[in-house]
């Protein structure tokens, strides 16, 4: 065994480029995969406190841990339209002083449990996200309590905090990425659409504690929130947990502030974002996609894991692996409760950045031909089979749960899944692609430097180009 | 995203429970050398095929640097019955997902399937280990090359503050010594990479007795190792692979570096070398990093960002190797505000810790998040930070895939007096390496050298 092994390692050696070793195994084609194991989620435990207060639970005992996410509906689309960024404040405000703890005393009783409590406002939700050890609930609880229901919203922790912001916003001009996100948002849906507004120096100047107390008593009531909790305990032991800390939350009456859809994109327009000396591209191009609750979803899922959502999808594959353009390039969907973005992106070297944009377009004009039955499957396939490395850790499983609520998704949905994905049709696909993926009707967005770019962008006649500075996106940098 | 390395600035990834919490394996030498180890998880129908070659930036030759990471991205490109492609292909029609890391340590290359794929996985695995040279050509170094250059500049060159890292390891080091130079390698070095280059790390390195594999998940272990056998068995044993021996570092000197980027505030990294990774003081400074920078309660984010608020942010920690580890602190000036003022009140915060020792609470409070973080990583079998990945990071680094307990009893046995006996031995003034990284044109926000100085 051990002279074969030495000869054949001369021979490997010596440049040969057959190799001799392992006859015993065919290596001529891929083995042949039994069928998938069916995934089976543990059932959704729901009830409700008694203040009407809706909980999700679902039991998962492998690990001693619990996530448990108190679910407010409000977020940034509820914004006044003179006070943008102001739910995104008050939720960072909420753990910087509650129930008379303060900031300081609030972060060492948490960090000292081993436990995270993370306050983060979304664009239509936003929520109290605790992640424990087991063995440290009841405390944690207590603390989740204080946060929520008692906020004391300290005026010299809002002024700390909007120091920050504005640092934060003066730090967004040294960032491409961050730039040419900024601009595809309020390019495409426009400066007024809550999906498309801004932050702004002036905003968060304005941020006074009544305004933080007024957002919270408008809509931090019971009725206009749930609990979604996943972990290593029973239904009955967290109900009478709740109920304790959270049973007597107040309700209250909210009113619905009704959102406009965002209009679409009717031609195409390119924007140019100087950023001279820039290494790189950034490249934003896209266009209005689709609401969450489409019936076109399992269709677009799909279609656009082949265009940009994979590794092996069209965009990645030519940009990257073909071309070398770039070190990645993907497209994804923003789905919302109104339609969000479609957006494909990359970072290129910025020589070839009028290459990149050609290749670009010929994926998004090719996705509206018929796919291959290789394609659809290996889509299909990626999506559906995929599915159960969803459900291994808490945090990931609980914000699977929130999509259900928030949605109104059927109960077996986690079950459906799978197949419901395998059985999207080659033309559902292609009539998704046809419908929302409209390549002359989008705007594109780069960010680079200008001098060495724009000739080439020009050349491509893709459609009229707007230079744009950063301080046109972002305003000027602010002052303290 | 797809084939990134790993950065090299991860804090705090152990801990355990206060009752014991084992990552119960099997494991297998195969007669090439090859080590193999196995744990069952049946949460999901799911497992992770998790390979570590015992190779990284640290084994690379002087005017080859970023080699050993060009070369992760060439185990994509296609193996003697695997056509360029088909890896990646072949996976996600299965429904799984894959990725690999480099570090100045080791390669790392994970595929996360359903159980199900398990075999086609592993024939995958196998095939890059045994065949890849047999498929490999020019073109395909010259494609992933032109990738890689792009990673350097979207992730160092078009990124604020990116070329810090090059900047600073090149200052902390000797030229010669294999930690002076980024995973990511320089641009020049990329560029003169050959395909005889990777014909021959791939002979030197990349044998299955310099390799080590973990299968974690939702497996029969007595047929899993069967097929592992049946793929991995045949792949000869490489030659005995040359030992690193780069002469021990110490730095003996501070050294005062100043950079210029298109940035609108000033940052200041402060580093030192440091006790290398499971060595006595290693912990130590795990700890000092949270005392000084972890949380809001930390010393220098509390007087820094909340109190002075002369500061946007601040960091610090040790970031663990198997030759040497470095310990960093990072912070940004507010705008109206320079480098000096906040190296004035960080020296002081180190300079107080190295006088009198911290309070039990902070140690206790640092110690606690540490053992949640261990309970963490139990949940996932795959990824980057799963157990397949801990079972491969314990065994290569300290020889005992199930080292978890070991890990998390350093933290538990520190004292007060050890983190201050750390901080005194290894924050030393006369041995660090201070950058600071100013908006173009703004020099004077900048440390400035002693007069004194060279």
């Amino acid at each position: 065994m051990k002279k074969k092994i030495l000869i054949l390692l001369a021979l490997f050696i010596a440049g040969s480029s057959v190799s001799l070793f392992a006859q015993d195994v065919d290596r001529t084609k891929p083995p042949q995969l039994p069928a998938p194991k069916s995934l089976t989620v543990p059932a959704l435990q729901q009830f409700s406190l008694s203040n009407g207060l809706k909980v999700v639970l679902m039991e998962k005992h492998e690990v001693p841990l619990i996530q448990l996410n108190v679910i407010i509906k409000v977020g940034s689309v509820n914004d006044p339209a003179d006070k943008v960024g102001l739910t995104n404040l008050t939720l960072d405000m909420m753990d910087e002083g509650a129930a008379g703890k303060s900031s300081l005393e609030l972060a060492d009783a948490i960090d000292f449990l081993g436990a995270r409590i993370q306050t983060m406002a979304g664009m239509h939700s936003s929520g109290i996200y605790l992640h424990t050890p087991l063995s440290k609930f009841d405390d944690a609880l207590k603390l989740v309590s204080d946060i929520l229901l008692h906020p004391d919203f300290p005026k010299v922790e809002l002024d700390r905090k909007k120091k920050d912001r504005l640092t934060s916003l003066m730090q967004m001009h040294d960032q491409p990425t961050a730039i040419a996100g900024a601009a595809f948002n309020s390019l495409l849906f426009g400066k007024e659409h809550p999906y498309g507004r801004m932050i702004n120096e002036n905003s968060i100047k304005s941020f006074s504690v009544d305004d933080l107390k007024n957002l919270y008593a408008k809509y931090f009531v019971a009725n206009n929130a749930y609990v979604v909790c996943v972990g290593d305990i029973k239904t009955d032991e967290l109900k009478i947990k709740l109920e304790s800390i959270l049973g007597k939350w107040q309700k209250g009456i909210v009113k619905e502030d009704k959102i406009s859809d965002p209009v679409q994109v009717n031609r195409r327009i390119v924007y140019l974002i100087d950023k001279p000396g820039a290494a790189q591209s950034v490249i934003n191009i896209g266009r209005i996609g689709a609401s969450r609750v489409t019936k076109d979803y399992n269709a677009l899922v799909v279609m656009n894991t082949i265009l940009g959502g994979s590794f092996t999808s069209r965009l990645n594959n030519n940009l990257r692996e073909v071309h070398g353009y770039t070190y990645g390039a993907s497209s994804r969907f923003m789905f919302r409760p109104i339609p969000g973005s479609f957006i494909a992106a990359s970072s290129v070297q910025t020589e070839v950045t009028d290459k990149a944009l050609t290749e670009f377009f010929k994926e998004l004009n090719g996705i509206r031909e018929p796919f291959t039955n290789d394609d659809l499957n290996r889509g299909k396939n990626l999506v559906a089979l995929s599915y159960p490395g969803n459900f291994q850790n808490v945090a990931q499983i609980a914000s699977q749960i929130e999509e259900l609520v928030q949605y109104n998704l059927p109960n077996d949905y986690f079950n459906n899944y799978v197949s419901s994905m395998l059985n999207v049709k080659a033309d559902e696909t292609n009539a998704a692609a046809k419908k929302y993926i409209v390549p002359d009707q989008m705007i594109v967005v780069v960010v680079g430097d200008k001098a060495k770019v724009e000739e080439g962008i020009k050349a491509l006649n893709l459609g009229e180009i707007k230079n744009l500075s950063i301080e046109d996106v972002l305003g000027k940098v602010p002052v303290l | 995203m797809k084939k990134i390395f790993a950065l090299l600035f991860v804090l705090g990834s152990f801990a355990i429970a206060q009752t014991q919490i084992k990552i119960p394996y099997t494991r297998y030498v195969l007669s090439n050398g090859l080590n193999v180890i196995l744990h069952e998880d049946h949460s999901t129908p799911t497992v992770s095929v998790n390979t570590w070659y015992h190779v990284g930036s640290g084994y690379e030759k002087v005017g080859r640097t970023g080699f050993a990471h060009l070369f992760e991205h060439l185990m994509f490109m296609g193996s003697g019955h695997v056509p360029v492609g088909e890896f990646d292909k072949l996976l996600e029609a299965a429904g799984g997902e894959n990725n690999g890391s480099t570090t100045e340590d080791r390669t790392n290359y994970y595929e996360d399937v359903p159980i199900n794929a398990l075999e086609l996985a592993l024939y995958l695995d196998s095939d890059r280990m045994g065949f890849l040279v047999d498929a490999m050509n020019p073109q395909k170094v010259d494609a992933q090359r032109d990738v890689v250059k792009n990673e350097r500049r979207q992730s160092y060159e078009n990124r604020p503050y990116g070329l810090s890292e090059e900047t600073i390891l090149k200052n902390l080091f000797p030229s010669t010594h294999p930690y002076s130079w980024p995973v990511i390698g320089s641009m020049a070095d990329l560029s003169a990479a050959s395909y005889d280059d990777v014909v021959e790390f791939f002979r030197t390195y990349y044998v299955p007795n310099n390799a080590s594999l973990v299968i974690s998940g939702d497996i029969n272990p007595k047929e899993t190792i069967k097929l592992v056998e049946k793929w991995f068995g045949a792949i000869p044993k490489g030659k005995i692979v040359p030992p690193q021996n780069p002469a021990a570092v110490a730095l003996n000197e501070e050294k005062i570096v100043v950079l210029e980027d298109k940035v609108q505030l000033p940052r200041l990294y402060m580093t030192w070398i440091t006790p290398k990774r499971f060595s006595p003081g290693d912990a130590e400074m795990d700890v000092v990093g949270n005392i000084l920078a972890g949380g809001k309660n930390s010393r220098l984010y509390k007087k820094l960002v909340y109190d002075l608020q002369i500061a946007q942010d601040v960091r610090a920690g040790q970031s663990s190797s198997k030759l040497v580890s470095q310990f960093q602190i990072i912070a940004t000036a507010r705008a109206g505000h320079n480098l000096t003022e906040l190296k004035k009140v960080i020296q002081e915060e180190i300079d107080k810790l190295k006088n009198e020792q911290p309070s039990q609470r902070e140690l206790q409070r640092t110690v606690n998040q540490y053992e949640a973080a261990f309970i963490d990583q139990l949940e996932s079998p795959g990824g980057f930070s799963g157990k397949a990945d801990m079972l491969n990071t314990y065994f290569y680094y300290t020889g005992n895939p199930d080292y978890a307990n070991e890990d998390l009893a350093r933290y538990k046995a520190l004292s007060t007096d050890d983190i201050q006996t750390a901080a005194q031995t290894y924050l030393q003034d006369n041995g660090r390496v201070i950058l600071s990284i100013v908006p173009k044109g703004k020099i004077d926000l900048a440390i400035q050298p002693k007069a004194e100085g060279k």
